[in-house]
C-alpha cells in the first residue's frame, strides 16, 4: 500500500545498534554512582505460612550494614497493576504466600555483607497448607490466600455474546477439545536491575530496567507517598522484557525505601533465580472449548472456559483473564461466543503478561480445533480459514473493530510462500505441514488505572543551529526499537532525513508514556510524534512564510529541503544571513533551494527555542459490557503461520524445519525491524510449544530456576524463518503503522501442532511438547 | 582472603589489576578495568553474555577466575573496532538488524569472531554450532546468521 514516504518503510539502521554492537551502550549495571550501597532481599523459603516473629537485630548489628527494613518500617499501602486488584504490599505483613515472598531488605556497604546480613534476620514461620494447583486451591475447605478473595478466586468472567446455545443447535457439527499448557518464564537476557537515590531537589530518582517507567513512578510515588513530582524513573538500555518487566518490582521499591532512609544511592538486583521467583510471566492455562459449525464450514458458535492458575497475587492477571476469552472474538466470523473464565490463587509466584497476553493458548486450541472440523469436514485447513476469516471492516461479536485486516493476504501468503498444496498430505512419514492464524491489539484502548490521561506525550526540540531535532519521549526501549521507529517517524513528518533526527527516551521528566506493553508504542506513541513533528514543521514554516511574505500552503518539508509551489521565490536574504552568521565555517548551504537548516534557523532567530508538542489517546471504543475494555484498541494486527516439522517416532523428538509467516503490520515503519519482531515471536512460541515449563517441587519450589534447566530456544532450535510483511494501511494508526511485536507470535504454537498432527494423527493437548510426552502419546495411539 | 597482583593482556594492552582469589574474569573486567561490555547475564555460564576471547578460544568470563588470566591474552567486545570504524562483524549486526535489546551482542559477537577466526567460510551448521553457547530472547537468531553469514564474506574478501 505505500504511501510517498521518504523514512517510513526503508531498512534504516537501528539507532542504539552502533553502541549495543561496541559495548557502549549502558544497561543499569553499567551505570555507577559514587557512595552507592548494596541491597539484598530477604525471600521466604516457604509457600504458605503465618510469621509469628521477625528479629532483624543480628543483621543489624552486623558490622558493614546500613538499614534493615521490614513491613513495620514502610507505610502500610497495597499495591499491585489493576487498582481493583491491589493485593500486594512490599513486604509480608504477617503471612508468606510464596516461596519468594518478601520479607526483608538489607542495605550494607557491600553485596556480601548485605547477603550476609539477610541470612541473619530470624524469621518465625507457622506452615499453612500449601496450595500449588487449581483443584487444591478451589477444594472445599482450602484456605484462602487472600480474604479479601474468597475460595482463592481472583477473578471470574462470564460473557455471552449472541446466543450460544440457540447457535448450536442449528449446527451440523459440534466439535469439542481440551487443552493444558504449563507456565513459562519470560527469560530475558538481563535480569531485573535497579538503583534509587535523593537528588538534591529533594526528587527520588529510581533508575531501572523497566518496561514501563510511567507505571513504576506512579507505584512508587503511591507507596512511599511522595507526589508523583517528587518521584523520577529512568530507564537506561534495557535487556528485554516481554511482559514480565511491566509493572513495578520490590525492588524497585525496597530500594526506593532504602535511599530515602540512607540518604544514599542503593542498587538492588535480582539473580536469575530470583528472575525466577519474581515471575510474572506466562500463565498456565486449562481450556475446553466447543466449537459448532455448518456443513459448509461456516463457524457459528464456540464455548469457551478457561481456567488460570495466577500464583500467589493478581498482578496483571484480571486482564490475563479476559484477554484469554475476547481475542476469540477474531480473526474469524465468530457470531455467538460464551465464555466462562477463572483465575484461581495459588501458592506459587504470580504470573503476570507475557507476549501475546492471556491469548496464545487459547489461540492454540481454536487453531487446533478449526484443524480437526476441517478434516471432518473434508475440507483444506486454509480453504476453512478463508472461508471465515474476516476482513477490514468487520466488527466482532465483542465489539472489537478490525478497522484494516490483511487476514486474506497473510493467508494466501503462507499458502504460497510454504509451497502448501505441494506439501499437503504429499509428505513422507514422520514429516507434517500445519498452519494458523491470529491477531492481536495495537495498543490496550484503556490505561492499567482508570484515567482520561493522555496515553502518550512528545516533546521535540529543533536544534537552534537547524541541524536537527531532538525528540524526548517517556517511552521505553526495551529492545524492540521503538528509539528508532521514533526518530523515523519524526524524521518522516518534519521532513528530514533520519540521521537529523535523535531520541531521548524512558525518563519519567520528559512526560506521560504508558510504556512497552500491549503493543502500543508503534501506534500510540507513533502517534504523538507524528503530531508532534507536524506541528514543529508548521511552527517553521509559518516564521518562513511570513518571512518570504507568501502563503504558508504554498511550503513544505522533504527531505532537509524547503519545496515551494508555485512561481519561484527569492530567499536569498535569508540564506545570506544565515552565510553571515557562519563566516569561516565549512559547510554554508548551498544549491537551488532553501534548506531545513536555514529555515529552522531563522524560525528560532524570530522565535527562540523551537519546541512543539504531540499527544495521543485511543478515541472512545466499542463495547458497552463488562470487560470491554480488555481487547478493545484502535487497531489489530493479524498473521498467519506454516510451520514444516519432523517428528522422531523412535524418541518423540520433534525438530521444527521450517516456519513461513505472514504478518499484517498496516505499514512498515522499519522493515527490518518488523520481520525482527516476527521472528522473535516465532522464537518464544516456539519455545513455548516444545520446551519451556517452569517445574515446582511439592513444597511450592521452582526446580529449574536457571536458564540452563529452563531450556529456551537457542540458535540450533531454530528453523529457516520467512518472513512475509503485508502491508493493510491502518487509517488509524501514524503512516498507516499498527502492531507486530504480540500478534505474531499467536500462530506458532498451533502451527506447530497442527503440523504435528498432519505427522501423527496426535491431538496432542499439552504443551511443551517434550520427547517424553510425544512418545507416550505415539505409543499410546499404537496400543490403542 | 588476600589480593593479589596480576598481568595479562587486554585487547592488545598490557593491564595489571588486584583480584581477590575468588574473583571472577568478568567482575575483573567490568569492576576493575571499566570494560562494562561485557555483560552479565546468569554467573553461571547457562548464557553466554559473558563471553570473552582468552588466548583465542571463547570462555564464559563467569567461569573463569580473574588469576587464571594471569599472562594471558583477552579480547573483550571493546578491543574489536579500530577507533570510530567498527569490525565487520559490528558492521554486519548493526546492517542486518541483529540486534535489539543487545544484552546478548558483545558475546554473541565475540563468539563469531572466534568462530571466523578459525573457519573464515563456515557453513550455515557450522555457525550454529559456533553460536549455540549464546542466548538471545528477542531476535529469534536468523538474522545474527545472516550478520556472521554476511560478515565472513565481506572478511574474505578484503
Amino acid at each position: 500500500m505505500s504511501g510517498n514516504f521518504e523514512v517510513i518503510g526503508s531498512r534504516a539502521p537501528r539507532k542504539d545498534a552502533p553502541n549495543k554492537s561496541t559495548g557502549k551502550a549502558r544497561y543499569i549495571e553499567d551505570i555507577k554512582f559514587p557512595g552507592e550501597l548494596a541491597g539484598a532481599l530477604l525471600q521466604s523459603p516457604q509457600a504458605h505460612a503465618k510469621i509469628k516473629r521477625i528479629d532483624i537485630s543480628r543483621a543489624q548489628a552486623l558490622p558493614g550494614v546500613v538499614a534493615v527494613i521490614t513491613a513495620q518500617d514502610v507505610p502500610d499501602v497495597k499495591y499491585g497493576v489493576s487498582p481493583a486488584r491491589y493485593d500486594e504490599t512490599l513486604f509480608a505483613v504477617d503471612r508468606v504466600r510464596y516461596v519468594g515472598d518478601e520479607i526483608a531488605a538489607v542495605a550494607a556497604e557491600d553485596l556480601a555483607t548485605a547477603q550476609r546480613a539477610v541470612e541473619f534476620i530470624e524469621v518465625e514461620y507457622e506452615p499453612l497448607p500449601v496450595l500449588l494447583t487449581v483443584e487444591q486451591a478451589t477444594a472445599e475447605g482450602a484456605p484462602w490466600l487472600h480474604e479479601q478473595f474468597p475460595d482463592n478466586v481472583c477473578a471470574q468472567v462470564e460473557q455471552e455474546f449472541g446466543d450460544v446455545e440457540a447457535a448450536f443447535a442449528g449446527c451440523d457439527l459440534i466439535q469439542e477439545g481440551s487443552f493444558f499448557s504449563k507456565r513459562q518464564d519470560g527469560a530475558f537476557i538481563e535480569p531485573n536491575q535497579c538503583v534509587a537515590l535523593m537528588d538534591s531537589d529533594g526528587v527520588l530518582n529510581l533508575h531501572s530496567s523497566t518496561q514501563v517507567p510511567h507505571y513504576v513512578q506512579r507505584t512508587l510515588a503511591m507507596v512511599t507517598g511522595l507526589n508523583m513530582s517528587k518521584v523520577r524513573v529512568v530507564k537506561p538500555y534495557v535487556g528485554g522484557g516481554f511482559g514480565p518487566k511491566a509493572s513495578a518490582t520490590p525492588i524497585d521499591l525496597a530500594a526506593g525505601f532504602l535511599a530515602m532512609k540512607t540518604g544514599r544511592p542503593v542498587r538492588m538486583a535480582y539473580t536469575r533465580e530470583q528472575v525466577f521467583l519474581f515471575s510474572r510471566a506466562r500463565h498456565g492455562f486449562t481450556h475446553h472449548m466447543k466449537i459448532g459449525v455448518k456443513k459448509d464450514g461456516t463457524l457459528m458458535a464456540l464455548d469457551h472456559r478457561a481456567t488460570l492458575d495466577g500464583g500467589a497475587y493478581s498482578s496483571f492477571g484480571i486482564a490475563t483473564v479476559y484477554y484469554a476469552g475476547s481475542l476469540l472474538g477474531g480473526p474469524y466470523k465468530l457470531p455467538n461466543m460464551r465464555y466462562h473464565g477463572l483465575r484461581v490463587f495459588t501458592n506459587k509466584p504470580a504470573c503476570g503478561a507475557q507476549r501475546g497476553h492471556g491469548g496464545v493458548i487459547a489461540r492454540a486450541l481454536f487453531e487446533q480445533q478449526m484443524d480437526v472440523i476441517a478434516e471432518r469436514l473434508g475440507m483444506d485447513p486454509i480453504e476453512l480459514r478463508l472461508k471465515n476469516m474476516m476482513e477490514t471492516g468487520d466488527v466482532t461479536c465483542n465489539d472489537l473493530a478490525m478497522s484494516s485486516l490483511g487476514m486474506r493476504e497473510c493467508i494466501e501468503a503462507v499458502k504460497n510462500g510454504s509451497g502448501w498444496d505441494q506439501k499437503k498430505g504429499k509428505l513422507p512419514k514422520g514429516k507434517g505441514i500445519g498452519m494458523a492464524c491470529g491477531f492481536f491489539v495495537s495498543g490496550a484502548g484503556y490505561p492499567i488505572y482508570r484515567s482520561e490521561t493522555y496515553h502518550c506525550t512528545i516533546m521535540i526540540k529543533a536544534d537552534e543551529d537547524g541541524g536537527g531535532i531532538v525528540v524526548y519521549t517517556a517511552s521505553a526501549e526495551i529492545g524492540q526499537g521503538s528509539e528508532t521507529t521514533m526518530a523515523m517517524i519524526a524524521a518522516e513528518a518534519v521532513g528530514i532525513p533520519y540521521e537529523q533526527v535523535r531520541v531521548k527516551s524512558g525518563d519519567t521528566d520528559f512526560g506521560i508514556d504508558l510504556g512497552a506493553y500491549s503493543s502500543r508504542t508503534t501506534l500510540m506513541t507513533g502517534h504523538a510524534t507524528k503530531e508532534a513533528g507536524e506541528n514543529l514543521k508548521a511552527m517553521i514554516l509559518e516564521t518562513l512564510a511570513q518571512e518570504l511574505e507568501i502563503d504558508q500552503s504554498r511550503l513544505d518539508i522533504k527531505n532537509g529541503l524547503i519545496k515551494i509551489s508555485g512561481d519561484p521565490v527569492d530567499f536569498s536574504a535569508i540564506r545570506i544571513g544565515y552565510i553571515k552568521e557562519h563566516r569561516g565555517w565549512q559547510d554554508q548551504p548551498s544549491g537551488d533551494e532553501l534548506t531545513f537548516r536555514e529555515a529552522a534557523r531563522l524560525a528560532y532567530l524570530r522565535r527562540g527555542t523551537l519546541v512543539s508538542t504531540g499527544k495521543y489517546k485511543p478515541p472512545v471504543l466499542g463495547g458497552k459490557y463488562k470487560g470491554a475494555a480488555v481487547g478493545t484498541s484502535p487497531a489489530y494486527g493479524c498473521s498467519a503461520q506454516v510451520a514444516e516439522v519432523s517428528v522422531d517416532f523412535e524418541t518423540g523428538q520433534i525438530k521444527v524445519e521450517r516456519i513461513t509467516d505472514a504478518h499484517d503490520c498496516g505499514q512498515a515503519v522499519n522493515l527490518t525491524s518488523v520481520e525482527a519482531q516476527m521472528q522473535g515471536s516465532v522464537s518464544m512460541g516456539l519455545g513455548e510449544a516444545l520446551f519451556e515449563e517452569v517445574k515446582f517441587d511439592g513444597q511450592g519450589r521452582i526446580l529449574n530456576p536457571s536458564l540452563g534447566e529452563y531450556h529456551i530456544p537457542t540458535v540450533m532450535d531454530m528453523p529457516e524463518t520467512k518472513c512475509i510483511v503485508v502491508e493493510s494501511g491502518e487509517p488509524n494508526g501514524p503512516f498507516g503503522a499498527k502492531e507486530v511485536g504480540e500478534g505474531a507470535i499467536m500462530p506458532t504454537i498451533p502451527a506447530i501442532l497442527n503440523a504435528v498432527r498432519n505427522a501423527t494423527g496426535l491431538v496432542l493437548d499439552e504443551t511443551p511438547l517434550t520427547p517424553e510426552r510425544v512418545y507416550l502419546a505415539i505409543k499410546k495411539q499404537k496400543g490403542a | 582472603m588476600s589480593k593479589q597482583a596480576i598481568i595479562l593482556t587486554v585487547n592488545g594492552v598490557a593491564r595489571q589489576a588486584l583480584v581477590e582469589p575468588n574473583q571472577t574474569l568478568t567482575s575483573l573486567l567490568r569492576d576493575e578495568l571499566g570494560l562494562t561490555g561485557t555483560k552479565h547475564g546468569c554467573g553461571v555460564g547457562d548464557c553466554g553474555c559473558c563471553t570473552v576471547i582468552l588466548d583465542g578460544e571463547t570462555v564464559n568470563s563467569c567461569l573463569v577466575l580473574a588469576m587464571q588470566a594471569q599472562g594471558r591474552e583477552v579480547t573483550t567486545i571493546e578491543g574489536l573496532a579500530k577507533g570510530a570504524e567498527l569490525h565487520p562483524l559490528q558492521q554486519a549486526f548493526v546492517d542486518a538488524g541483529a540486534i535489539q535489546c543487545g544484552f546478548c551482542t558483545p558475546g554473541m559477537i565475540l563468539s563469531a569472531k572466534a568462530l571466523l577466526d578459525h573457519t573464515p567460510q563456515p557453513t550455515r551448521e557450522e555457525i550454529t554450532k559456533g553460536l549455540s553457547g549464546n542466548l538471545c530472547r528477542c531476535t529469534g537468531y536468523e538474522k545474527i546468521v545472516e550478520a556472521v553469514q554476511d560478515a565472513a564474506g565481506k572478511m574474505s574478501e578484503a
